[in-house]
């Protein structure tokens, strides 16, 4: 049965969802322009994090989605979250 | 007895074919994933080396491959609502420019690599072994995997986008059979938020 | 439906028998029917495994004695590598899941197939295709792949041998279980009956739910691996080269990452057919469904975080040595709970004494030696000890023969009527149990103590102080694969000629065993209904 589908998104916030992801995809240019040293990559990840949950709650539709959608895709992203980090125990403290 | 019976009772369940190309979706993140996990390492331990080489890739080019992709997104999201509007010629027209900007996409990368190839830079060159670092090699080695690789899933984003295309001009995807587009779309999203990775890490590296 | 009705309905066509578009082969190769799909991957899963029994008792033969005995080293292994390759990637893993869990899993939630049909027919091909692609490393090319199945580099990509058909056959058998889990994961969200809430379901659903959630989140980290190494082979791009900056233990992580969490998918459906058989052959409520619930998905999760304890002597840091250590030991806990759960509800049941009790109880008793084996394994000073020799050997093959072996040989004989709509004869399963039983012993237990005193694992020869324990070994080998004999044989007299079977020979309470045996095509006429009092457990 079909759930959230008698809602139709409104063409204006793909529109305005576009635009937020340029704006930050030129704050992530510029921000790695700038002298950071090691907060580079973590400010760039950072934008990159932002720009993906606003694809994926609104590109992707998870916003009207059930919730056990969502649910399922941040235990992914947790999942592959908690495997790098196990990892870098190994590398960080060689 | 009715022979082959399931497959005609089987009812149309949007909801099935979501979470069916959502856990397919997950596997792609878990694919390239363990790409990601590489590079961090490897990054993680040749710091230098990696801004050395990341120095030799157009941030233009990236860029501007990253905006095509970031529009491409929007219109295909936007196809949905019009084929929920019922208005199939402004969806074909939405699907037509993600697909141009998905080729466009393909083609900047072409260029890309072949600027590469032209300076002596592929994998298990000469050039590379000889005159390049570790962390260099590494770095090239990890960007042609992980950019083909990625390229590889536009192909596959756009002939899934022109088999819905396909459909919806047919009429058997419609307003009332929108999952085939739905999941299409949630598709070319994934291979957008890949690339939204993909381009910091190796494109703004200063 | 009174029980006359059922009878008669089995008397007419039944998903065995039924002609449909396809007649023959064909109906039986291009089917989409679940239990269809389900016996063709029994067939094709039986099959390699008796090609993987042949390699393991060539093996087996070459220790008889310390030298060469029959074949040279490379020929040994050539023959540990494919032993593995096919054990591993073409029998365990798809396992459980593959048959049982096809046949079984729509019939047990009231559903009339599972989700996409289509899907399952085409996991089934790529099983077939990954096989051929396996085979035809072995028949063509420079050699036999000789990396062992766990293909770690440099020498993966070293190798003159004939390994990218292997990997490539491998990452083919990858994406089928990954399109197996998918397709089970949707039909469990989306085709349960009325009233089939997640709290009423089999414990046998709940596992394959976990599994298939393993299958599809970790078996793409092999692919990616698999790939790599095709890459490295082909261009030599250098990501785990070390003369070109990459790290070979880069490789064991990443290869671990999914075959750690691959040990759970051999595992957790063996798990699910125990807590089916004993609740039945008990007549008694499992002790604890909520708590072997918790503990599936406990161990479907924890399981991803501790594949470093295959590396412990690699070169990794004393921070992930320890991390990893500890993390082994809490992944045994919710193991426990379920094999306390499983004597709980043997305690005061009505026990009635049947071959697949039989193989139950013993998976119990063998499960439990591998397991606690692990926790040795798993504890940083002792592993030192025991890494890469036949401690190891013997722990894996406690484990996995003796858990999923031993699980999937009482399923067979749980569901044989249900599948086949005869009996088997019980007095020579039961035979067959037994020897394959006091085989098993025979053959593994040596290789605890043996690995303790230091026989190193594949090596073709060894010191004349380890002669005595593998001989005994290698006679083990023979009175298990005479116990596995007696039971192929008879089962599959028993499925062409054995006495017809009632609709539900074991008093059992799950929807399986309120159709007809065989089912009919669509599984039900009717889709059941399950009553807010009734539970797959409910004896009274």
């Amino acid at each position: 049965m079909s759930e959230e589908k008698h809602h139709i998104v409104p063409y204006r916030v793909y529109v305005f969802v576009l635009l937020a992801l340029l704006v930050l995809t030129f704050a992530s240019i510029g921000i790695t322009s700038i002298e950071l040293g090691e907060f580079t990559v973590a400010a760039a990840l950072i934008f990159a994090c932002i720009k993906s949950v606003l694809v994926l709650t609104y590109f992707m539709h998870l916003k009207y989605d059930k919730k056990y959608i969502v649910a399922m895709v941040a235990f992914v992203f947790l999942l592959f979250f908690v495997v790098i980090v196990i990892t870098f125990l190994d590398y960080l403290y060689r | 007895m009715e022979q082959n019976a399931h497959a005609e009772h089987i009812h149309y369940d949007a909801e099935a074919s979501k979470i069916g190309m959502w856990l397919f979706i997950f596997t792609e993140l878990l694919l390239f994933g363990g790409l990601f996990i590489v590079y961090s390492i490897y990054r993680f331990m040749n710091q230098e080396a990696f801004h050395l080489a990341g120095e030799e890739l157009n941030t233009t080019i990236g860029a501007i491959n990253t905006v095509l992709l970031l529009i491409s997104s929007m219109t295909i999201a936007m196809s949905t609502s019009t084929l929920q509007y019922k208005k199939k010629g402004a969806t074909l027209g939405l699907l037509a420019v993600t697909v141009i900007i998905g080729v466009v996409f393909l083609v900047n990368k072409y260029f890309e690599w072949g600027t590469k190839f032209s300076h002596g830079i592929w994998p298990g060159s000469e050039h590379m072994l000889s005159e390049l670092s570790q962390g260099e090699i590494l770095f090239f080695g990890l960007y042609f995997v992980m950019t083909g690789l990625h390229a590889l899933h536009i192909i596959i984003g756009l002939i899934i986008i022109l088999f819905a295309v396909f459909r919806i001009q047919k009429g058997t995807v419609n307003e009332n059979r929108a999952a085939l587009l739905e999941n299409a779309g949630l598709y070319w999203h994934l291979v957008d938020l890949i690339w939204i990775f993909l381009f910091p890490l190796f494109y703004l590296i200063h | 439906m009174n029980k006359m009705q059922k009878e008669h309905a089995a008397n007419e066509a039944n998903y065995l028998t039924y002609q449909g578009k396809h007649k023959g082969l064909l109906g039986w190769i291009l089917s989409t029917d679940h239990k269809r799909i389900g016996l063709l991957y029994l067939y094709s899963i039986m099959t390699m495994f008796f090609v993987g029994v042949l390699l393991g008792l060539a093996m087996k033969f070459e220790l008889l004695a310390p030298g060469k005995t029959i074949m040279n080293p490379q020929t040994y292994n050539a023959t540990f590598t494919v032993h593995g390759v096919i054990m591993i990637f073409m029998v365990v893993v798809p396992g459980l899941p593959a048959v049982f869990g096809n046949f079984l899993l729509p019939i047990m939630i009231g559903a009339k197939d599972v989700a996409f049909p289509k899907l399952n027919l085409l996991s089934w091909w790529l099983y077939v295709l990954g096989v051929f692609l396996v085979l035809s490393a072995v028949l063509f090319g420079n050699g036999v792949p000789d990396t062992g199945w766990t293909f770690y580099a440099p020498y993966s990509f070293k190798t003159g041998t004939n390994l990218l058909p292997a990997i490539f056959g491998a990452f083919v058998l990858g994406f089928s279980s990954i399109l197996t889990g998918l397709n089970f994961l949707v039909t469990i969200h989306r085709l349960r009956c009325p009233g089939m809430t997640w709290t009423k379901l089999p414990l046998f659903v709940w596992t394959l739910y976990g599994t298939a959630w393993i299958q599809l989140l970790a078996t793409p980290v092999i692919g990616i691996t698999m790939v790599l190494i095709a890459l490295e082979r082909i261009f030599g791009v250098g990501i785990f080269d070390p003369a070109l900056g990459g790290d070979p233990i880069l490789y064991q992580h990443l290869f671990w990452i999914y075959s750690h969490p691959a040990v759970y998918i051999m595992i957790l459906p063996a798990m699910g057919a125990i807590s089916e058989i004993i609740p039945t052959f008990s007549q008694k409520q499992i002790f604890g469904y909520k708590a072997i619930i918790a503990s599936t998905m406990a161990i479907a999760f924890v399981g991803y975080l501790v594949w470093g304890h295959h590396m412990f002597t690699a070169g990794m840091s004393g921070t992930a040595q320890y991390y990893f250590s500890l993390l082994t030991f809490v992944v045994a806990i919710p193991s426990a709970i379920k094999v306390f759960n499983w004597i709980s509800t043997m305690y005061k049941g009505s026990i009635n004494v049947q071959t697949p009790l039989y193989w139950a109880a013993s998976f119990i008793f063998v499960f439990l030696i591998g397991g606690l084996s692990g926790l040795v394994l798993g504890a940083l000073a002792a592993n030192v000890h025991v890494h890469d020799t036949a401690f190891v050997v013997a722990h894996f093959h406690y484990i996995v023969f003796g858990g999923t072996g031993f699980a999937f040989m009482g399923a067979i004989h749980f569901w044989f009527p249900k599948i086949f709509g005869r009996m088997y004869d019980k007095a020579w399963a039961n035979a067959g149990w037994l020897v394959f039983f006091i085989g098993f012993l025979t053959l593994y237990t040596p290789m605890f103590y043996l690995g303790m005193m230091g026989m190193p694992r594949r090596y073709y020869d060894y010191l004349e102080e380890f002669h005595g324990g593998n001989i005994l070994s290698t006679f083990g080998s023979w009175i298990m694969v005479t116990g596995l004999v007696i039971i192929v044989i008879n089962l599959v007299r028993s499925a062409r000629k054995g006495p017809v079977a009632e609709m539900d020979p074991w008093h059992s309470k799950t929807l399986e065993w309120t159709v007809s045996s065989p089912p009919p095509v669509e599984n039900f006429d009717e889709i059941p209904v399950i009553a807010e009092d009734d539970g797959p457990y409910n004896y009274k």
